[in-house]
């Protein structure tokens, strides 16, 4: 119980509250080099600016001090309650990231997730399909002609999209042959000759020396395009650009969250960075191998530092490996879905949803058929 | 541990709220909400048999659960249509009363 | 009082007052709508006491992340306002309430009574590998005709939904 309110402590200190503002420092510092500026770098204390990153201190002071306006004629329960309904399934769905294994010190078992749920993936696309309230009701709480338009692109976009996140991991579901996500990361600590499973497909034969060539077994590698469908699917969710049609700045000024100011509009602005977390922390779960070094699994760590320096203390090492490698992947993924934004234009209305319904839902579906099809296939041959 | 005679008054509690719903609302949608709720204290009663029915260790017992998944699906299929309808009422009537809708009474 | 005992109460509890609200909301529609949703997630957290996991879990996605999410989109999209409780339904409401309260405390009070303990359970019941056996094992044929049934519902939807081309 304690371990439990240990790791709960420190996501929501570290993770929400020190990571998420480093993210929106991030945000704009990657964006001002690729748009070849220097980006914010003003804000000080006495004097002294760390490269802008007292920014996020700054902007929550900003908003703190702002006034709390809800317009006239607005339901003022629903207005309170949507930044609410849209941070809380945020941060509680990190209560299933793993951000590392299993570690054995003795006596004592930690492992570095929070709940370790049999249905763990599950549980992301459940707390998603919840995260639809907060935009939904954010708009029609407003009483504002914008802030309805912004609501119901969100809520069509985004229940629309929750199809095509399920269907989309259905081919990792089929390789890795479990929703644990922990179980997932494990699995993907070994790695698989790539070469002899593609040409035993066929039907031929590698020379020997062909055969050891192997890759991590990681989920981009086994389902590059539910890599990718994944990656569309979970943005467009987030709405976050090129998705961000509903908040969509140039068109419908601010779009659902046009009548909130102060720390309301705060915890709308904290919650989309927290998921961008939250989407880095599962794509590394699910495709990048978690918290695994590639080719280095776990017992060859323990077993080699071990046999220096003794088990205890490389059990110890292998844990702050694994968190740290845990840690790369993210920032790897975080910088990543920036790039995306920061790329690509927004999409307009009928181009999301043909997205979703003509593209995404018939690719995905094939992509289990064709996932199905290999699995046969190699099963037999070896 | 959890008694299944209070789940399953907890089923006829929401099922006997739903039948309210349904027979004192006037609000289309609200009835259609209503109608959620009869379905859901179904579900939960099924759920609370399968689990004092599990089966045996070779031979398990999912029939509730199934036929919750079943309803929680015709549900979804039900709301389409209703909602459907709902729009095609409104459009010609500019209203969602029920008791609007009373060409085919006597 | 075990934990998980209180926490059926609370379930519970939540469920039926989520329950009142969708019904008794007589101004809001979208309160009612939120209320339900409350009803739905609470009935999620006695299914996962009731060790039915997968079920649990469709609960939230399919009833209380997309269902009455489509119910507020159609009140979003139609500007539904309220209704008033006109006077016959009101009479209907005093008549009605005595015997419904009284049959309903007659099925209660017998909830007095001791409940026999639950048999054991077998291995993952109520975890995605059994039920997926299942489902596509003995009620394969339920999977096929629901499918069906979600096709039927779709295009029949889309059919109600468009507009008459003039």
């Amino acid at each position: 119980m304690t371990a439990v309110v240990v790791k709960s402590v420190f996501i929501l200190l570290v993770v929400v509250g020190a990571l998420a503002p480093v993210i929106t420092w991030i945000e704009r510092k990657q964006s001002a080099v690729m748009q070849d500026r220097i980006g914010a770098n003003r804000a000080d204390i006495a004097g002294i600016t760390i490269l802008g990153l007292l920014h996020p201190l700054a902007d929550v002071f900003k908003l703190l001090s702002k006034e709390d306006v809800v317009p006239t004629g607005a339901n003022r329960f629903m207005h309170l309650l949507s930044p609410v309904l849209t941070a809380v399934p945020a941060i509680i769905a990190f209560a299933v990231i793993p951000f590392g294994g299993v570690y054995v010190f003795g006596e004592s078992r930690i492992s570095l997730v929070v709940a370790d749920l049999d249905w763990g993936l599950l549980y992301i696309f459940a707390i998603g399909s919840i995260a639809a309230y907060g935009t939904v009701l954010a708009g029609w709480s407003s009483n504002s002609n914008w802030a309805i338009l912004g609501s119901l692109r969100a809520s069509a976009q985004m229940i629309s999209y929750e199809v095509t996140l399920g269907l989309s991991v259905v081919g990792v579901f089929m390789v890795f042959e479990t929703l644990r996500l922990t179980d997932m990361a494990l699995a993907q600590d070994a790695t698989f000759p790539v070469l002899t499973n593609v040409t035993a497909l066929f039907g031929l034969s590698i020379p020997d020396w062909l055969a050891v060539v192997s890759l991590p077994r990681w989920g981009i590698f086994l389902q590059p395009l539910g890599f990718v469908m994944f990656l569309a699917a979970i943005m467009a969710e987030n709405r976050r650009a090129p998705f961000d049609l509903p908040e969509g700045e140039s068109e419908i000024i601010a779009g659902y969250h046009i009548e909130y100011s102060g720390m309301r509009f705060g915890l709308f602005y904290m919650s989309e960075f927290i998921e961008v977390v939250v989407i880095a922390g599962i794509m590394t779960t699910v495709f990048l191998g978690g918290w695994s070094v590639p080719y280095l699994s776990q017992a060859t760590i323990i077993g080699g530092v071990g046999s220096v320096f003794g088990s205890g203390f490389a059990t110890g090492f292998c844990l702050l490996v694994h968190f740290a490698t845990f840690m790369l992947k993210l920032l790897f993924m975080i910088w990543l879905q920036m790039a995306i934004r920061w790329t690509l234009p927004r999409f307009r209305y009928d181009q999301v949803m043909d997205l979703c319904w003509k593209v995404l839902l018939p690719l995905s579906i094939a992509n289990i058929f064709v996932t199905g099809l290999v699995l046969l296939v190699l099963g037999e041959r070896t | 541990m959890i008694p299944l005679d209070h789940v399953i008054g907890l089923s006829a509690l929401l099922f006997a709220i739903g039948v309210l719903g349904v027979l004192v609302r006037r609000n289309l949608l609200i009835v259609m909400m209503s109608i959620e709720l009869m379905l859901n204290a179904a579900n939960l009663a099924l759920v609370a048999f399968n689990r004092m029915a599990p089966g045996s260790a070779g031979a398990p017992a999912f029939d509730g659960q199934v036929f919750v998944l079943m309803v929680i699906t015709v549900a979804a299929a039900e709301v389409a249509v209703g909602l459907g309808i709902l729009i095609t009422l409104f459009r010609n009537r500019d209203s969602v009363d029920i008791e609007e809708v009373r060409l085919l009474r006597w | 009082m075990t934990a998980p005992l209180v926490f059926f109460y609370v379930f519970a509890f939540l469920a039926l007052l989520g329950a009142a609200g969708t019904v008794a909301n007589v101004r809001n529609p979208v309160a009612a709508a939120m209320s339900l949703v409350v009803t739905m997630v609470a009935l999620a957290g006695v299914y996962v006491l009731l060790e039915a996991h997968l079920v649990a879990v469709f609960q939230i996605m399919v009833y209380a992340g997309a269902i009455v999410v489509l119910f507020l989109f159609v009140v979003m999209l139609l500007d539904l306002r309220s209704d008033d409780l006109r006077p016959t339904r009101q009479r209907l409401l005093r008549i009605l309430a005595l015997p419904v309260v009284a049959l309903l405390a007659s099925v209660l009070w017998r909830l007095r009574a001791d409940s026999t303990p639950p048999p054991p359970l077998p291995e993952g019941f109520g975890g995605y590998r059994a039920l997926g056996l299942a489902l596509y094992g003995d009620y394969v044929l339920l999977v096929e005709l629901a499918s069906l049934l979600l096709l039927a519902a779709i295009v029949g939807a889309m059919i109600l939904a468009q507009r008459k081309a003039d």
